[in-house]
């Protein structure tokens, strides 16, 4: 192959790269049932799916605004719930539950997002938190819906053209399908226009203002984006394991969806598959990692912010940038 | 009259938010961060006070002092080891950063005490005494009266020791503070120790009236910052003034609204100030 040709593959490599990643994620995605179909396996990997798809949302609030929500979790529950409750005691098609679920929380982000977002930084941090304590309470204490501490069970699975997707593998290629929309969105999002002066928000509010960036509008809109994706988290999860109960959306949920974050890197739309994958098959590889789930997950978090604050795949990018950067000084030294 | 009594059940638990409000206050003096620590040295007072009175056989007096230095010296272990090396004023690393180490510390205490739920004896006997017209268990009267003096050894710390003047330069001004030669860093452990010892004693004085587990804290400390948040966060005055008014309208709620939603009603209030009044409701 002649130097032109190669370059001309690299170039069509390089220039490709977001598409091709996709693609072989899809492909992936489309070729795991047949690596193992072990139903525990799936399990995992779908809620590997599951979690991604609600922490792209938060990744993309938090990665874009540089604000910190400790509370999406009570976004999960408010789309889980509501998906219960309309399919368990009003009947409704689960379709249609999950659709009035996702707007209903679009709709409950809206409202306490409009005041919030003045916020910023430890205050808003706390006022996220002190919603989804809120929103706990509220699913403990309206027992004659939501079921109470025990839980609400005997949530349908969705249902497609008479297939219903409720054993793993049909979940896993549904779920999956959920995340490779959602990841492609969020990758294509930061790359239009209004995603550009997104970009620039990350880095600095106070530039991305004086370009003409809507700053408080775009916060809210990002937030209300993040809710969404959170909802339908929730509500997939509901319909998924046909049980939902308080404690699967509490204030520790909202954290270990927040360090998932900080693993994968802010504003990573691929490392927030990757931190969610981290945090949810820790447990399989140690029993430490599950007897004492709160040490290791916070170690995790802390470690990770002193060592590499910004994440873990541009953490490792960097550090083999550096690497390669090294051997090419160290070549030319030794040519010189 | 049982208007009374629900107002002294809402001064003993607003003593106790005002003692981690102001943990939370001095912590942001010193380094303007918000500390979510703060939550899991309230457990810590407790679980001190639950080893050295009913493990090691101690006096319950012994027992509290033991609570407030223990957990001061975590505090100070927790700036030293957890904070500091981060070597950054990025807020959104800072407020990771404290959130990741409550959450080892939260796991420490389970790895140490365990997951079950303790009981803790009380200072005094659990003997109810009249006062106004309502039954008083000593163990409120204690609270309120430790609180005060923990307020009044606060105030001359500030005001009479060089630490404490020291403390409040840094806060104003760390650069002039440099300047004149205050070591920032130990400036910031001590206000780490000050902060553990008030929720030291905040933790070992309400873990007998509740019950004791790892997780006791969360609850407890976000109160004791929504508290902080409702007096104007950072001033002192105010977070003592709006820890007794979040006790008392959280008892008074309890009592005349609904008692379900007690321990919704105080996220409720700090979200509502934190929308229309962010400076807190006491104007400084």
């Amino acid at each position: 192959m002649d130097g032109l040709t190669r370059s001309r593959w690299l170039h069509f490599f390089w220039s490709h790269r977001l598409g091709l990643g996709v693609l072989a994620a899809a492909g992936a995605v489309l070729l795991f049932p047949w690596y193992t179909d072990n139903p525990y396996t799936l399990g995992l990997t779908n809620r590997i799916a599951l979690m991604s798809v609600a922490v792209v949302g938060l990744n993309l609030f938090m990665g874009c605004t540089g604000q910190i929500s400790l509370g999406h979790a009570a976004f999960m529950a408010v789309g889980a719930y509501i998906s219960g409750i309309l399919t368990v005691h009003a009947g409704w098609s689960p379709w249609l539950a999950l659709v009035v679920a996702v707007a209903a929380a679009a709709g409950f982000s809206l409202a306490i997002g409009v005041p919030l977002l003045r916020l910023s930084g430890h205050a808003l941090a706390m006022a996220t938190l002190a919603c989804n304590v809120v929103v706990h309470h509220v699913l403990l204490q309206e027992d004659r819906w939501t079921g109470g501490p025990s839980g609400l069970a005997g949530i349908p699975p969705l249902t497609a053209a008479g297939w219903a997707v409720d054993d793993p593998v049909r979940l896993h290629f549904f779920l999956w399908f959920v995340v490779l929309v959602v990841m492609f969105g969020g990758l294509n999002l930061v790359r239009s226009l209004p995603g550009r002066g997104l970009m620039v928000l990350a880095a600095d509010e106070v530039c991305a203002a004086c370009l003409g960036v809507p700053v408080a509008r775009a916060k809210v809109v990002l937030w209300t984006l993040s809710a969404v994706l959170a909802a339908v988290a929730g509500s997939l999860f509901a319909h998924t394991y046909g049980f939902v109960s308080p404690d699967s959306f509490g204030i520790f949920v909202s954290t270990d969806l927040a360090i998932m974050v900080v693993l994968g890197g802010m504003g990573s739309v691929w490392g927030s598959v990757l931190g969610a994958a981290v945090i949810v098959l820790l447990p399989e590889f140690s029993e430490l990692a599950e007897a004492y789930k709160e040490f290791v997950h916070g170690g995790l978090l802390v470690a990770m912010l002193l060592v590499a604050p910004q994440g873990m795949i541009r953490g490792i990018r960097q550090a083999v940038a550096l690497a390669w950067w090294r051997a090419q000084q160290g070549r030319s030294d030794a040519a010189a | 009259m049982d208007f009374m009594q629900f107002v002294w059940a809402g001064l003993g638990n607003g003593a106790i938010y005002a003692l981690i409000a102001l943990g939370f206050c001095v912590v942001h003096g010193a380094m303007g961060i918000v500390n979510f620590v703060q939550v899991d040295l309230v457990t810590l007072g407790g679980m001190f006070l639950y080893s050295a009175s009913v493990l090691a056989g101690l006096p319950v007096p012994v027992g509290l002092l033991a609570a407030v230095v223990g957990t001061a010296l975590v505090a100070m272990l927790v700036e030293r080891l957890g904070l500091r090396p981060a070597r950054t004023d990025h807020p959104l690393v800072l407020v990771f950063l404290t959130v990741g180490i409550s959450i080892v510390l939260r796991g420490a205490i389970q790895m140490v005490w365990g997951k079950n739920r303790m009981a803790v004896p009380p200072i005094a006997e659990d003997v109810p005494v009249r006062l106004w017209g309502a039954m008083v268990l000593p163990q409120t009267l204690w609270m309120m009266v430790l609180t005060v003096a923990a307020i009044g050894g606060l105030v001359w710390f500030f005001r009479g020791t060089n630490l404490g003047l020291a403390m409040r330069a840094v806060a104003s001004n760390p650069r002039a503070a440099a300047v004149v030669g205050i070591p920032a860093g130990r400036v910031r452990m001590a206000a780490f120790a000050v902060a553990g010892a008030c929720g030291g004693l905040a933790g070992a004085l309400v873990t007998p009236v509740t019950t004791l587990s790892a997780d006791v804290g969360v609850l407890l400390g976000l109160k004791g910052f929504a508290a902080a948040i409702l007096g104007g966060f950072g001033s002192f005055p105010g977070a003592v003034a709006g820890g007794v008014l979040l006790g008392l309208v959280e008892s008074l709620a309890a009592a005349y609204v609904s008692s379900a939603y007690k321990d919704a009603l105080a996220f409720v209030v700090l979200v509502l100030v934190l929308c229309w009044r962010p400076s807190g409701i006491v104007r400084q």
